[in-house]
């Protein structure tokens, strides 16, 4: 199995990080072998396994519907890298 | 009496006494960090002023004639992962640098209940991913027995400041073997508790469905006293384990007669390192002398839990990792953004910001995770890990019906230099052969030094137990301990 | 094949609309944080609904209730285990970089609700339901164009809240249906006390999917690319922008002769002022969301005997209340539509004043003409509307039992409406009284005499000349029945020798 670099180019994009072309070269190779190295399991026959994607067996977990107390404003947008005292800030969302 | 050379359950008791004060031990502690730190790197955060204050606040709760916590005065390192409202979260990351949750994980909210004094946050690999703490943004932690040597990752800070005796015991988190690798590295005992049993609320995430928070201290008992206040249900994260918590360290007295031990026969094959097997094998006729017997068993799809691992834990990391985008906390660019390149300046803040704010094992993990659930590759690739996973879990179940606990190794080989393997990605994912499928299966582990090399570089020996089998896991590594010194060595530093 | 409905049309429309409420919960989907619209902004987050590191979702009991009642409602099967999902996507008001959503394992799936118009425009259609799911909602980005600035604010006080996901068959076969099929399930919702379904607060909220299926003369069908509508934000809209797209859809295959599959599915943004819609911007990554399994959160299962109880604690629908109206209290389907229309507590009244008065149809007529008026011009519902249903039963008695005309009856209704006062106290102080026999005997003898041309008339055979002495009994006592009036003076005027 191995990966171009157009390929990893596509999962970065969809991974929000940019990449430089050595960066992406390297990435290239690096996930090329641990791809080759994890195709190790189609050795495996899994037709009749069922995924196991949760260690845990249990089920109906739930809170009851009682509010609590909400973050005062000041602290919910404290650590926002840019704020204006109400909203977080980002560049303009384009209309959709 | 030297606060750091007892054990926790004899510092509890000597504070409970008076025989210490919660200050005397925590400024030990501190003296010590600022003596050895510089030269282990082990903690990423240390607050004097306000562990002295919390320690300040045990002894006057003691001269008030009120009813002290189990953990009372008892200095702890608590992994950067964790997070704290009163100290820095970073994960090691430049991403979250200078980061201050509004919010205490649960387990520092319960150690602060039980009067534990949290001395500092400690080093890691960044958001957990490694198995050398190499992975770092703010440096490699130093291994205490050599410091050209690494001390295994990601909860190397935490095994550090143990083994340097700088805290007397720690929290880690394990994920594919990160308590236990590091304190097999570096010569003390971690526990990774049975997936559930230790609240991952504050716990910030790697891979949820792996992820464990657990002790580190230098005896397995310790690890108990640790457990008994950390673990229990915790309403507010669905995953934890509405069950019971033992009293551990009242279980420890009864002997293992009659206890079986599996021994898996493939973990001794190519690769091994000679010293680290002759070691293990030693450790097993410690536990048959304490009276439990050994069989060999089989693992048989254990092999593949390095390939099942890498193909889970990115996959669920990519998804975790998502949050970290510049807009609501942590690193954002300071580029303009206003380049062709990208469909749009936010999209382009996006990628800026995560690839400024990662470090390269995480963008590789994130990339493989994003790859491994991508449209076309999901089937073959992150489906069929989740199916493995369900086979290596039922080997374990086969096992636990023959055997109540299983030994080994805990990593192929002692402590190595640092920056042996920082350029193969892939021989470092290797190194968590012996752990990953602990997690996989959701069950209990330890590890626990059981020798040294020629050249003085500890040895661990790892146990694993079915399912909430915990009080019988820390028996066996006590019995163990009470029978061989190798966990009262300390680092000639030290 | 689905068969042509405007038979005027070369063309099938088909429609399919996928449509999400929000849950009427005290609390968000995850975390304790209120459920409220209009607060100001990130004054209702957490850690959990910010997505801070570390920060774990728990599942809100209420929600799954309020969304498996939906579901049942709906007709459909609910499963016996279901679980969630991440959907991952970056998006600045999506503070974890993914959405809890359900995939492969939604709780429900494969039921119907029936589109049906009162006034008759189209047939009955039952559309039948792909699937509902249980999600969480995402926060609001805000974006002033006019303030010429770079940024964008983001308000999280939505991220959280609990949503459902309705996903209808493309099914329907006209704008007019769509919006009646809307109508119908926020009525549904509504009923159910699963969701206010206010779409100015966005608390219902729909898309819709639509095509036209076009026979061409080789008797093979072309069926244009799926176009997907977004912010349409009232039924009244919904209905526009699909007759607008309809149109445009048909004009780009008689220009083009595009077929779906040629194209990618389009998403198209409704513009109401401008009344078009327009192409939006294809977002590259939005067909690869990497769904996996949720890891924070366990699946939940319920047994066959608690779905099986659900299903028998649902109360009536609306769909089975018309009909029960209808069929209890002989009213026009009309008649039911409307007064369903109003809620449950309007026909609770509807039916306590039809029980007094022992007539569904006078009950009916009163409520649609004067209750209602008084609730729209006020602007009040039911709860609030100052006379019990009673005191409106009070007062058509006694205009069954003669005492006032109707017209009277009205005018006391209203002044019990505007005074809180019973149709007793309004009746007195009007000075509204029973009159008396003799009273009347008296008034209609003064008229027969004051009125020689009225009553020749009369003995001419024209009886309804008598209307007029009808009108003047009126202006001397208002409180005289029409009625008696007529009687009496016909009587007297007979007793009269001939002329």
């Amino acid at each position: 199995m191995s990966l171009s670099r157009d390929d990893v180019a596509k999962v970065a994009t969809l991974a929000r990080l940019a990449l430089s072309e050595d960066e992406l070269a390297q990435m290239t190779s690096e996930l090329t072998k641990i791809v080759g190295f994890v195709s190790l399991l189609e050795e495996i026959d899994t037709s009749n396994v069922e995924p196991l994607a949760h260690p845990l067996g249990t089920t109906n977990v739930f809170r009851e519907d009682e509010p609590a107390p909400s973050l005062p404003v000041e602290l919910a947008i404290a650590t926002a890298p840019k704020q204006d005292g109400e909203c977080f800030l980002v560049p303009a969302v384009l209309g959709d | 009496m030297q606060p750091l050379e007892l054990s926790a359950i004899d510092l509890v008791a000597a504070v409970a006494n008076g025989d210490l004060t919660a200050v005397e031990c925590t400024q030990a502690a501190l003296d010590r960090i600022a003596a050895l730190d510089p030269g282990t790197n082990a903690f990423l955060h240390v607050d004097q002023a306000s562990a002295l204050a919390a320690a300040e606040a045990v002894d006057a709760k003691r001269a008030a004639g009120k009813p002290l916590g189990p953990l009372a005065g008892l200095p702890v390192g608590v992994k950067d992962a964790l997070c704290t409202r009163d100290m820095p979260t970073t994960c090691a990351s430049k991403m979250l640098e200078g980061y201050q949750p509004p919010y205490d994980a649960d387990t520092v909210a319960r150690l602060r209940a039980a009067d534990a004094v949290i001395i500092g946050k400690t080093n890691m690999d960044e958001f957990a991913m490694g198995a050398s703490n190499e992975n770092s943004a703010f440096g490699p932690v130093r291994n205490p027995w050599d410091a050209t040597r690494a001390t295994g990752g990601s909860s190397g800070g935490s095994a550090a400041c143990v083994a340097a005796s700088m805290s007397t015991v720690s929290i880690g988190s394990d994920t594919g073997g990160s308590i236990r690798q590091p304190a097999g590295l570096c010569g003390v005992t971690g526990l990774k508790p049975t997936y559930g049993r230790v609240s991952r609320r504050g716990l910030v995430a790697f891979a949820s469905s792996l992820d464990q928070i657990g002790p580190m201290a230098h005896s397995a008992a310790d690890c108990g006293l640790v457990l008994e206040t950390i673990a229990g249900h915790d309403p507010l994260d669905s995953t934890s384990l509405d069950e019971m918590v033992p009293s551990y360290t009242q279980m420890l007295e009864e002997p293992l007669a009659g206890i079986r031990i599996g021994r898996v026969p493939a973990h001794f094959g190519e690769g091994l390192d000679p010293e680290v097997a002759a070691a293990v094998e030693e450790g097993f006729r410690v536990l048959e002398a304490a009276g439990a017997t050994i069989h060999d068993i089989d693992l048989p799809h254990a092999k593949y839990g390095v390939a099942t691992y890498y193909l889970i834990a990115p996959s669920e990391a990519s998804s975790n990792l998502a949050r970290y985008d510049g807009v609501h906390y942590g690193h954002r660019t300071s580029e303009p953004c206003r380049s062709d390149a990208f469909d749009s300046p936010l999209v382009e803040m996006y990628c800026r910001s995560r690839a400024e704010g990662f470090g390269p094992e995480v963008k590789r993990r994130i990339m493989l995770g994003t790859y491994a659930l991508s449209a076309g590759y999901y089937d073959a690739y992150y489906k069929r890990a989740l199916q493995v996973r369900r086979l290596i879990r039922q080997d374990y179940l086969d096992a636990f019906a023959k055997v109540d606990l299983i030994g080994g190794p805990v990593s192929a080989t002692p402590a190595f230099p640092l920056g042996e393997k920082t350029d193969d990605p892939l021989a470092m994912y290797l190194l968590d052969l012996y752990t990953v499928t602990t997690n996989l299966a959701g069950v209990c582990g330890i590890s626990f030094p059981c020798g040294f090399t020629g050249s003085g570089l500890p040895i661990g020996y790892q146990l694993q137990a079915p399912a909430l089998a915990e009080p019988l896991l820390l028996r066996a590594a006590d019995r163990f301990q009470r029978l061989t010194e190798w966990h009262r060595r300390r680092p000639p530093s030290a | 094949m689905p068969e042509p409905t405007d038979n005027a049309a070369p063309y099938t429309t088909v429609i399919g609309l996928e449509v999400h409420v929000q849950l009427l919960t005290k609390t968000k989907l995850f975390c304790s944080c209120e459920n409220r619209f209009g607060a100001p902004p990130n004054t209702l987050t957490c850690p959990v609904c910010l997505g801070l590191p570390g920060s774990l979702p728990v599942m809100n009991r209420e929600a799954f209730r309020l969304a498996v009642r939906a579901a049942t409602a709906l007709d459909c099967t609910i499963a016996e285990f279901t679980k969630w999902d991440r959907k991952n996507y970056f998006y600045p008001d999506l503070p974890k970089g993914y959405q809890v959503s359900q995939f492969d394992l939604p709780f429900s799936e494969h039921g119907q609700l029936e589109a049906i118009d009162p006034k008759g425009a189209f047939e009955p259609r039952m559309v039948r339901i792909l699937r509902v799911h249980l999600e969480e909602d995402a926060g609001k980005s805000m974006h002033d164009e006019s303030a010429g600035t770079a940024d964008s604010r983001i308000d999280l006080n939505r991220t959280g809240t609990p949503l459902l996901e309705i996903v209808s068959e493309p099914d329907l076969r006209s704008p007019a249906e769509a919006r009646c099929w809307l109508g119908e399930l926020r009525l549904l919702l509504v009923y159910l006390g699963v969701s206010d379904c206010n779409m100015q607060e966005g608390s219902l909220r729909v898309d819709a999917n639509v095509n036209l299926h076009i026979p061409k003369a080789d008797g093979s069908l072309a069926k244009t690319p799926i176009v997907e509508i977004k912010n349409m934000n009232s039924f009244r809209s919904v209905e526009r922008a699909l007759t607008y797209e309809v149109v445009r859809q048909y004009e780009e295959w008689q220009a083009t002769g595009k077929e779906l599959g040629s194209a990618p599915k389009q998403t198209r943004g409704w513009d109401d002022a401008a009344g078009i819609t327009r192409g939006q911007r294809h977002k590259e990554e939005s067909s690869d969301y990497r769904y996996f399994p949720e890891p924070d959160l366990v699946p939940v299962t319920l047994t066959v005997d608690e779905i099986a109880a659900i299903r028998e604690g649902m109360p009536e629908s609306p769909r089975a209340l018309r009909k029960r109206l209808e069929e209890t209290w002989k009213i026009p389907a009309y008649d039911a539509d409307v007064l369903v229309g109003q809620g449950r507590a309007l026909v609770e009244y509807f039916e306590t004043l039809a029980r007094l008065v022992d007539d569904g149809k006078v009950a009916s007529n009163w409520m649609q003409q004067d209750v209602l008026r008084t609730l729209n011009e006020q602007g009040i519902a039911i709860d609030a509307f100052p006379v019990a249903a009673a005191g409106l039963a009070d007062v058509i008695g006694r205009v069954k039992k003669g005492d006032f005309d109707t017209s009277r009856g009205r005018e006391i209704f209203a002044e019990m409406i505007a005074s809180g006062r019973s149709a007793e106290e309004v009746v007195a102080a009007m000075g509204i009284a029973a009159v008396g026999d003799d009273e009347l005997m008296a008034l209609c003898r003064e008229l027969v005499e004051a009125n020689p041309k009225i009553v020749a008339d009369v003995q001419s055979g024209k009886q309804q000349a008598a209307g007029g002495l009808i009108g003047q009994a009126k202006k001397k006592n208002p409180n005289v029945n029409p009625g008696q009036v007529r009687g009496l003076c016909l009587k007297i005027i007979g007793e009269l020798p001939a002329p």
